[in-house]
Parts: C-alpha cells; structure tokens; sequence
C-alpha cells in the first residue's frame, strides 16, 4: 500500500517536473523573440510595442499555469477568482492613471511640452 | 470511486494558508500595477536628463532575466525533491536558487551603483524616480525572499523536513515564482520598451 502510494506520488512528480521543464523552454524561447524583436527592429511604432507586450502577457500566462499552477485547482478555484479580480483592479488602476494624466498633459499645454516648459522656467 | 482527497484537518489548515499567501501575492501585484502606472507616466520626464535610451543594455538586462528565470525554475525542483521528502535534493536545488537569486541582486546593485556614481540618482528626473521606485522594489522584494530562504533552510537542513516546513516553504516557492513574473513586466516595459 505504501509503495503504491509513493509510486503514485513519484508518477505526479513526474508530471509536475515535465510541467517545470515546458515552462522553462517556452519562457527561454518568449524572452529571447521578444529581444530579437527589439535588438533586430523587426517592427516599428505601435506594431513593436504591441507584439512585446503581447509577448509578456504570453509569457505572464505560461508561468502562472506551469510554475503557480493557476486554474488546476478543485472547484470553486477560489485563487482563480481572486487573481482575476486583481486583474481587475490592476486594468483600472494603470488604465485610469494613463488616460487621466495624458489627458491632462494634452489640455494643460496644448502648444507645448512641459519638460520644455520647466526647463524655459529654469532658464537653461 | 472517490476522486477527491479525504477531509483532513491538518491540509484544509494548510489549504487556508496557501490561499491566504495568494491573496497576498495579488496584493502585492496591485502595488507594482502602481508603480508601473507612476512608470509610464512618468517614462518621458526626464527634465533635461538622461533617458532610457541612453542608460540601459539590453545584453545585461537579459542576463539578468535568465538568471532570475533559472532560479524560478530551479525553485520548482527543489520543491520537487521535498514533495518526494528528498532532503538532499530539497537542499541541493534551494542552495542553487539562492546563489541565482544572489547574483541577480549582485547585477541589480551594481547596475544601481554605476547610474548614481555617472549623478544618475533618483533626484536626477522624475523618470529616474518612478524607474528606482519600480526596480528597487523588485529588488527589495528579492532580499527579502533570500533572507527568508536562510530562514527556512537552515531548520530543515538541522532537524529534517515537517509538515509546517513544507507549508512555509511552499509559500516561498509561491513568492519566488511570482517575482520572476513581475520581472517579465520589468525587463519588457522598461528595458525593452526604453531601448527600442
């Protein structure tokens, strides 16, 4: 019974250990495109920013279910339902931050930028 | 046939920390989505000074993100090794781990030191800010993840792995993991996107 038990242990392990080892090679393979991308200029403007960030969250999303194991828990996957809500709040915060202050910058000066303007302040 | 695990007191207690650490962990995310927010908002104000394109190497940057990836992974092993009670191992794969984590804090001090010897501190812009208040959290983050692996390795390397150790140190694999993640967010918007 023991030895059933560890032997099944060891065949989870296993699985776990191939899990780590995908995990590894796809983050290797996702880091070093998203270099390549930038260090090659294989895109410019908006297409170079989208692909690298797409690249991150890809990569993001294979750490989270191969390394902290997301979503393969029992039901109600309460981690899940957490991690989604910070997701969440974390799309509103950054979004809500950057739509709020580029507006401001672009009503506040609309003719010209405010490093040139502090620095016309400044007298340099 | 029953597919799910027999009630346990003892796991469903270690269940209700695990999560807890979890909730945690998205706190924390909450607090680097902030930073990151104070980031690209202020990646451009550079008051005359220096900006990304001119500071950062990719190369060094990249090596750092495989240091610290190796370590996520090798993290895992080492978990691995005390699923199966396999001390040696257990101690074997953290040791590495450390010594990863170490040499990525190594590369970020030093990283640290040459831009505030070149008068590149913090007071320098308001995107030197928001870039040392990003990253030096990360790192902060880091220490305290190595400082907390001597913690819990040097009573298990004394007196053997128990069931609370392990539920600590799958805490730790937990934060480790989730440091390596946030780091995909670093080196993509504020190295990658700084030098493009």
């Amino acid at each position: 019974m023991r030895s059933r038990k560890l032997a099944l242990q060891k065949g989870a392990e296993h699985e776990t250990l191939k899990a780590y080892l995908l995990g590894l090679g796809l983050s290797i393979l996702l880091t070093l495109t998203a270099y390549f991308v930038v260090v090659k200029h294989v895109f410019t403007g908006w297409t170079l920013v989208l692909a690298i960030v797409a690249l991150a969250i890809t990569q993001a999303l294979v750490q989270l279910i191969l390394f902290l194991h997301l979503g393969r828990e029992l039901q109600p996957r309460w981690n899940l339902i957490v991690f989604l809500f910070m997701v969440l709040v974390i799309v509103i915060v950054i979004g809500g931050s950057l739509w709020i202050m580029y507006n401001l910058n672009a009503r506040v000066m609309p003719t010209m930028d405010v490093d040139t303007y502090m620095l016309r302040q400044q007298g340099i | 046939m029953m597919t799910q695990p027999l009630a346990n007191p003892h796991q469903e207690v270690h269940a209700r920390t695990l999560f807890g650490f979890w909730v945690y962990l998205m706190t924390d995310c909450i607090l680097f989505g902030s930073l990151f927010a104070a980031y690209a908002v202020l990646h451009n104000s550079t008051y005359g000074g220096p900006s990304a394109h001119d500071l950062f190497s990719l190369p060094y940057a990249l090596a750092e993100t495989m240091i610290l990836l190796a370590s996520s992974f090798t993290c895992g092993l080492a978990m691995l090794g005390a699923h199966l009670n396999d001390r040696r191992k257990l101690l074997l794969w953290f040791g590495v781990t450390f010594l990863l984590g170490a040499s990525f804090l190594a590369m970020e001090i030093s990283e640290f030191t040459k831009l505030v010897q070149a008068g590149n501190s913090w007071q320098r812009s308001g995107f030197l800010s928001a870039f040392f208040t990003l990253v030096g959290t990360h790192g902060l983050h880091i220490t305290t993840g190595l400082l907390w692996m001597i913690v819990l390795l040097v009573p298990v390397a004394r007196h053997g792995l128990t069931p609370t150790s392990l539920k600590r140190l799958t805490c730790l694999r937990l934060f480790w993991h989730f440091l390596d993640v946030v780091w995909i967010f670093i080196f993509t918007l504020v190295y990658l996107m700084g030098v493009k």
